[in-house]
């Protein structure tokens, strides 16, 4: 059983690691706008530096 | 009346007022944009944003409504930020975030946090605790399972000190108001369960309840944190509608100059200048301008007042003929306003007595459950158990109790309510809203403005010739005043006669020119008139004369909402007595009130009177649901059972009013009392499901068959049950709308 040892830590370790990175989205606003994420997700321009207002690709 | 006609256009809200700097030196404005609905909205503001040079950040958030802003202030002015999203379609209305409250994003942010931590701890318990039941029934070592104990122990207890905090301090402020809520037993199962699992860590004994504990807290803070979140939405949704009211006032330089600055800023002694449908921002005295005032707002006044140099005006009224300049005179403590304020103030005790139904179930349910927690030790010890397993067995009894159903019971049924009155136009502003809603018994309108769209519409066109019609319509046509829109609405169709030299004198009429006759069309002085022919008409006159003609009148009313009458005759259908309180003048009241079926009315009612109705009906033991609308209604609303407001009414009233419903229509009203119906009737059916589970396993519990297991299992179960059948809510009202589709 002296596995365990190594394994329970390594649980707890990755359990932390989700919490932390729940926390990190938490603190970046990453649920702020739920709706407007949901509805972001359909534009599929890579670089939103230059998104300009009336090109080619918007479908509106 | 020179430095009144200069301005001839409504000047908008001066964004400038709203700008803010960040500290890296950029201007920083926050918007509401009402429009915004999808994501092709979203994409429009952003991309029209980030299209102007200068700005270095734009963010739509979609939930909300509003947009924040970041940008060059060297580069670009605040007003061509405003400008930029008008050109793409959509209105957008500066606010102060500081006015606008972020309290409660504060608290809902806080909860997530507990939450995810109860998450990760619930998880990583249960992973533990699951090996250490199967390990019960195999061959588990007894180093291996006090190991896992440890384990247990280390992930859960500051799991538990830090996620349980919202339970404990509620508790503890109940406590010490010696009082009870739903949150001193849950604190106590809590703590007493986490000391019992500790100390039976130490002792390396078979059972801990690290696990129950936990899991219990993390279903707690999914129901608390569903509830703070729909609030909070609702609320962001009703500062939203404030919001888009923003108004600055357009003050006069003593140089003569005319500059925008906030309504809070206005002092004693500053003259401003209203231009024709704006609203006043302030109390104060006229200095130059004639004019006619919109009190409905205020006083439930629905003809218009005249008012010229020296009269007093107050804040919230609208000015409707021609611009005024005022002089801002400071709040008498007699003034109506004043008056408000302190009704407002001392109204608003009688409702903070309410308690909510959690909590009146708390008051029963906890000393029961201590009660036969503590019975279960002394029984158990006194059988000759040694004192763990008395203690033990206890704690039993207390998880399995533990009104985790309870808690989540309400706010659940909260939640699945609010969001459907949300979809219906209905904002639920207060917590307790719906509960005290389900229990009125009693409706009173206001009339101006609630009852009524606080729009005027022709009443006499039949018997009006024709000929005089079109030519009323025609002249009216070159005026904004609301007697002259609802005039030109009516003789829309009918063929307009062309006249020349119209211009309009303000606070009297028009006049115009018709193949060398002077027409004329105003009040009844400017027109020619004899006093009125009619007397009991509750309603406005405009007058027309032509030539040296006898003059014709046309009478105005104010129009009913279009549902008015089937909606008193469904709130009657539902067992309500419906009564009528307004501030307009009897013969106006009495037609309404007698159209719409209404037997019980009072007019010319102060707001004092209407509060002493209020009290009135409360002393015969009536649960009043108090709709208005004015400033008037403001105390009625804060001293009513419970209140509804529509979305146009006076800020003072949305703030008091517990509901804000939109739309020109008055259906929502039934919508949110049929909702708050069937929302009590499931918290009901909740208990008691809850209380079924808990007869079941209670006697179970003392008798001490409920490991820990069956514990988990049993409360998750019931917290599944209780969560589900809260869902019904809106099954039943997907079947209502595929129902009307079909």
């Amino acid at each position: 059983m002296n596995i365990l040892i190594f394994l329970v830590p390594a649980a707890l370790l990755l359990g932390l690691l989700g919490l932390a990175a729940f926390l990190w989205s938490l603190r970046a606003g990453q649920y702020d706008d739920l709706e407007g994420a949901a509805e972001r997700i359909l534009y599929d321009d890579d670089k939103p530096d230059d998104d300009e207002p009336g090109d080619g690709r918007r479908k509106d | 009346m020179s430095e009144a006609a200069t301005a001839q256009e409504r000047p908008g809200i001066d964004p400038d007022l709203f700008v803010r700097r960040t500290e890296e030196g950029l201007a920083r404005l926050d918007l509401v944009v009402a429009g915004m609905h999808c994501a092709g909205c979203l994409r429009k503001v952003e991309g029209a944003l980030k299209g102007l040079s200068g700005v270095e950040y734009a963010r739509a958030n979609l939930s909300t409504k509003r947009v924040a802003v970041r940008w060059d202030p060297a580069r670009l002015e605040a007003s061509a930020v405003i400008r930029a999203l008008a050109d793409t379609g959509f209105a957008a209305v500066p606010f102060d975030p500081k006015l606008i409250g972020t309290l409660d994003d504060r608290e809902s942010r806080s909860l997530l946090k507990a939450l995810g931590v109860a998450g990760f701890a619930a998880a990583n318990v249960m992973l533990v605790s699951v090996s250490v039941w199967s390990g019960l029934v195999s061959d588990m070592d007894e180093t291996t399972r006090s190991f896992f104990h440890w384990v247990s122990a280390l992930i859960a207890l500051p799991a538990i000190a830090y996620a349980g905090q919202p339970f404990f301090r509620s508790a503890l402020k109940a406590l010490r108001a010696k009082s009870m809520n739903m949150d001193v037993p849950i604190a106590l199962a809590v703590i007493l369960a986490t000391t019992m699992s500790l100390v039976q860590t130490m002792v390396n004994a078979r059972h801990v309840y690290f696990d129950a504990s936990v899991t219990l807290l993390f279903f707690l803070l999914i129901g608390r944190y569903l509830d703070v979140q729909a609030r909070a939405k609702a609320c962001s949704a009703a500062e939203n509608l404030l919001g888009l009211r923003a108004t600055a006032a357009t003050l006069i330089a003593p140089d003569g100059t005319h500059k925008s600055i906030a309504v809070e800023n206005l002092e004693p002694g500053m003259k401003v200048l209203v231009v024709a449908g704006a609203r006043i921002p302030a109390d104060g005295e006229i200095l130059t301008g004639t004019s006619e005032i919109d009190t409905s707002l205020v006083t439930g006044e629905s003809v218009p007042e005249q008012v010229k140099a020296g009269t007093s005006v107050f804040a919230g009224t609208l000015n409707l003929g021609a611009p005024l300049v005022i002089r801002v005179t400071k709040r008498d403590d007699d003034s109506l306003l004043a008056e408000i304020v302190r009704l407002m103030e001392t109204a608003e005790q009688g409702r903070a007595r309410y308690v909510r139904i959690a909590d009146r179930a708390a008051r029963i349910y906890s000393p029961a459950v201590h009660i036969m927690a503590l019975a279960t030790l002394i029984l158990w010890f006194t059988l000759g158990a040694p004192w763990e397993t008395s203690l033990t067995y206890a704690i039993s009894v207390l998880i399995i109790t533990c009104p985790c159903a309870l808690g989540l019971a309400v706010p659940v049924v909260q939640v699945v309510a609010t969001g459907r009155l949300l979809r219906q136009g209905v904002l639920v502003k207060a917590a307790d809203g719906l509960e005290r809603l389900a229990q009125a018994d009693t409706i009173v309108f206001d009339k101006t403005g609630t009852l009524t769209l606080g729009q005027p519409r022709l009443v006499n066109g039949d018997e009006i010739a024709r000929a005089d019609l079109a030519l009323g319509a025609a002249i009216a046509a070159a005026s904004r005043h609301p007697l002259a829109l609802a005039l030109t609405a009516h003789g829309q169709s009918l063929p307009h006669p062309l006249l020349d030299d119209i211009h309009e004198e303000p606070g009297m009429g028009l006049e115009a020119r018709l193949g060398g006759e002077t027409i004329r069309l105003g009040n009844a002085d400017y027109a020619g008139a004899r006093a009125t022919h009619e007397q009991g008409h509750g309603g406005s006159e405009l007058w027309l004369r032509r030539g040296s003609d006898e003059p014709v009148c046309f009478r105005f009313e104010d129009t009913p909402r279009p549902d008015a009458k089937s909606v008193i005759a469904a709130l009657k259908a539902r067992g309500f007595a419906i009564e009528l309180l307004s501030g307009d003048r009897e013969p106006a009241v009495k037609r309404l009130a007698d159209e719409l079926g209404i037997a019980n009315w009072r007019a010319a009612a102060r707001p004092a009177a209407k509060i002493a109705r209020l009290e009135e009906l409360a002393s015969e033991d009536r649960k009043v649901a108090m709709i208005g609308d004015g400033l008037n209604d403001a105390p009625a609303l804060r001293a009513a059972h419970v209140s509804l407001s529509p979305a146009d009414a006076a800020d003072v009233s949305q703030t008091a009013a517990d509901f804000i419903f939109q739309g020109a229509k008055l259906a929502p009203i039934v919508e949110a009392v049929d909702v708050a119906r069937k929302s009590r009737r499931l918290v009901f059916e909740n208990f008691g499901l809850a209380l079924a589970y808990n007869a079941v396993a209670v006697p179970l519990a003392v008798a001490g068959f409920v490991t820990p297991l069956v514990a988990a299992i049993a409360m998750s179960s019931s917290s599944v049950t209780v969560t589900l059948n809260s869902l019904r809510l809106n099954l039943a009202q997907r079947r209502a709308l595929s129902r009307k589709a079909s």
